[in-house]
């Protein structure tokens, strides 16, 4: 997995509240390969149902080319547990979302693809989009190791994360190996619910 | 003495496996069902050249990607569609995992069929790369959805990393009045706490409402909790729960029966346990709900009007009314009962059980259809036993199509959507811009409310068709 150390990118805002996983991949495109999902992102919502861009959606505006990262409003990417929103998102450059709360399954399965969710309060979420609507391409900064997140008017708020996440994002590193390190523990957890949970 | 405990609380310390200083405690897994969509994780799994940790604890069966017309998996014409259907079977076949395939009367959707089977039992650890897996709570288990990356996780160590959420307890009493159901209490719970109301919450719903339900009227509240913003919910496990258990293909047997019922007696929150937040509603306050936009907090009585946004408590949810209401194609005053249907969809995890199917022939009985209505038990045994007690009779008489299980046209993955415009009466969970299908407005409702919609061609409030 790719690290997650600093990011300093131009941003994209998102204004919705509770913008589901369904708008930021549909359904439809889920069964396919991966390869082949990386231009579902947003696209009910970049596209028109005859497929002519929606000239007004920002991943539309080519003053927003390049992001890398989302500024969105609370409950973002709520609902399916669908991986494939971080996947979408992660294989069209967006590695940091910003927001003033997320969906829960969302927010896990950005640390399983090198994804930092970053929750700062409603006013300064709503304060940063519209900055970002004010001069379209402005850039956001971000450092993980320090915490921060300085926005276009070059104000710096610090965020919370758990350590535990932290250290996975900077060293990219891979849960699995991390737990397979524990396996004593996971043997001796067996042996005690063989005994207590006999009928499992 | 010790501490009161909830039952969130005393299931989550028995699954402890190592609590870090940081917080994080890798927690076990006892169940983990797959479905089509699982391909995902056993791939992970295989790139990094592993073997399942335990597949025993596997259980599996297709339900996205299968068609509701047919039971042939060579009939699924996206050819990727088809692969994730046959990689179920390569897959548990390799691994040793159970499964309940196409053509197997035990195959349905994945939270239906894990209850069925007896699979999902209180005061157990659940996972499924679903988010309505929250709906095996109704047992008094601990059960959420994940992601693809985490289901590969499971698959290689049996648990998880997580966080401790914190709990709350959703209390409903009193009677729910007459034609109102399980799905219009969760409809009215999500429209009270809204759409992210319980993020970061385990919900408990206890009070003597909740008490008073089936177990499919639990699994039904339960299943919504995703919609609430909780990562899981639960209902204590009591006397129905165990009658429910007793005799399931995978529940125990004989002296371990008697083992499991004497812990799972020890599962419910103690008396006394303090909850992080509680929030209670009155059964009586509760009427037939219907959602009117496009998240499943814009629910409303059916004797209610389609709201204005100039009601609205601030600007931006004035903005968010009216783009959900240009995308339903509602005008605002105009009362529920008026609106036009144009078709019906009975089925999904939240609504597909046997006593769904039962409720909503009841309405159906002698009356016609008037618009295309569908009806999509939730297993293969849900369906033999409406079968068998002539439901499928009734509904087909009433011109209602009868098919074949599986998540169909919740979610529309195996190609059952609507069209453009479409405005469907749904009792599935999910009312997203372009959930049934590009341009579709979808409407939430109970199964009866459904079939009430179904025989009027509008909105209809089943109490007066009684």
């Amino acid at each position: 997995m790719e690290a997650f150390t600093t990011l300093d990118a131009v941003a994209i805002p998102i204004d919705q509240p509770n913008l589901d996983t369904d708008q930021i991949i549909p359904a439809r495109f889920l069964g396919k390969p991966r390869d082949m999902q990386v231009g579902a992102l947003f696209h009910d919502l970049r596209y028109t149902p005859d497929k002519a861009p929606r000239p007004e959606f920002v991943t539309n505006m080519p003053a927003y080319a390049g992001a890398k990262i989302v500024v969105a409003e609370r409950n973002f990417a709520c609902g399916s547990s669908r991986e494939n929103a971080v996947t979408v998102m992660v294989d069209n450059g967006l590695r940091a979302f910003i927001a003033p709360s997320f969906g829960d399954i969302f927010f896990n399965n950005c640390f399983q693809n090198g994804a930092l969710p970053i929750r700062v309060d409603a006013a300064r979420a709503g304060e940063l989009r519209r900055l970002l609507h004010a001069s379209p391409g402005a850039r956001i900064r971000i450092d993980l190791a320090a915490q921060t997140v300085t926005g276009p008017d070059g104000k710096i708020d610090r965020f919370e994360i758990d350590s535990f996440r932290k250290d996975c994002l900077l060293k990219g590193a891979d849960e699995v190996s991390l737990t397979l390190s524990y396996d004593k523990d996971i043997k001796a957890f067996e042996a005690r619910q063989r005994q207590e949970m006999s009928w499992l | 003495m010790a501490a009161a405990r909830t039952m969130f609380e005393k299931i989550w310390q028995r699954h402890v496996v190592v609590d870090r200083d940081d917080g994080y405690t890798l927690l076990y897994i006892d169940r983990h069902l797959m479905h089509d969509g699982s391909a995902a994780g056993f791939a992970k799994l295989r790139e990094r050249n592993m073997k399942l940790r335990r597949p025993d604890r596997g259980f599996a069966t297709p339900d996205h990607y299968v068609r509701s017309d047919s039971r042939d998996v060579a009939d699924i014409a996206d050819p990727h569609h088809r692969k994730l259907v046959e990689a179920i079977r390569t897959n548990t076949a390799e691994s040793g995992v159970t499964l309940f395939d196409l053509g197997d009367e035990r195959q349905g959707i994945a939270h239906v069929v894990g209850p069925e089977q007896g699979v999902t039992q209180p005061g157990l650890t659940l996972v499924c790369g679903d988010s309505h897996t929250s709906t095996h709570g109704a047992l008094g288990a601990l059960a959420f959805g994940i992601g693809s990356s985490e289901v590969a996780h499971v698959m290689a160590t049996q648990c998880l990393w997580q966080r401790k959420p914190r709990a709350m307890r959703i209390s409903v009493d009193g009677e729910l009045g007459e034609g109102v159901t399980a799905k219009d209490v969760i409809l009215a719970i999500i429209a009270r706490i809204g759409t992210a109301g319980a993020v970061g919450h385990v919900i408990e719903y206890a009070g003597s409402a909740i008490r008073g339900l089936s177990i499919e009227g639990r699994l039904t509240v339960c299943n919504m909790s995703i919609e609430a913003g909780g990562k899981a919910g639960m209902v204590a496990p009591d006397d129905t729960t165990i009658a429910y258990l007793e005799g399931r293909p995978f529940a125990p047997k004989s002296a371990e029966w008697d083992k499991a019922v004497a812990f799972w007696r020890t599962v419910p929150s103690d008396e006394g346990a303090v909850f992080d937040r509680d929030v209670s509603l009155d059964a009586a306050s509760i009427a037939p709900m219907v959602t009117w936009g496009t998240s499943p907090e814009d629910a409303l009585s059916i004797t209610g009007r389609i709201p204005e946004p100039s009601t609205a408590p601030d600007a931006a949810k004035k903005d968010s009314m009216k783009r959900a209401l240009d995308y339903m194609g509602l005008v605002p005053g105009t009362p529920l009962e008026q609106v036009p249907v144009d078709r019906v969809f009975i089925g999904s995890c939240t609504n597909s059980r046997i006593e769904d199917l039962r409720a909503a022939a009841k309405v159906a009985k002698g009356r016609k259809v008037v618009i295309p209505s569908w009806v999509v038990a939730g297993s293969g045994l849900v369906k033999k036993q409406a079968e068998a007690e002539g439901l499928d009779r009734i509904f087909r008489d009433a011109g209602f199509e009868w098919r074949e299980p599986g998540c169909s046209m919740c979610v529309g993955m195996n190609g059952d959507t609507g069209k453009p415009q479409q405005r469907i009466a749904s009792t599935s969970n999910r009312n997203f811009i372009g959930r049934q299908g590009p341009g579709v407005r979808t409407h939430l409702l109970s199964p009866a409310m459904a079939v009430a919609a179904a025989v009027s061609g509008h909105f209809a409030d089943v109490r007066k068709l009684a």
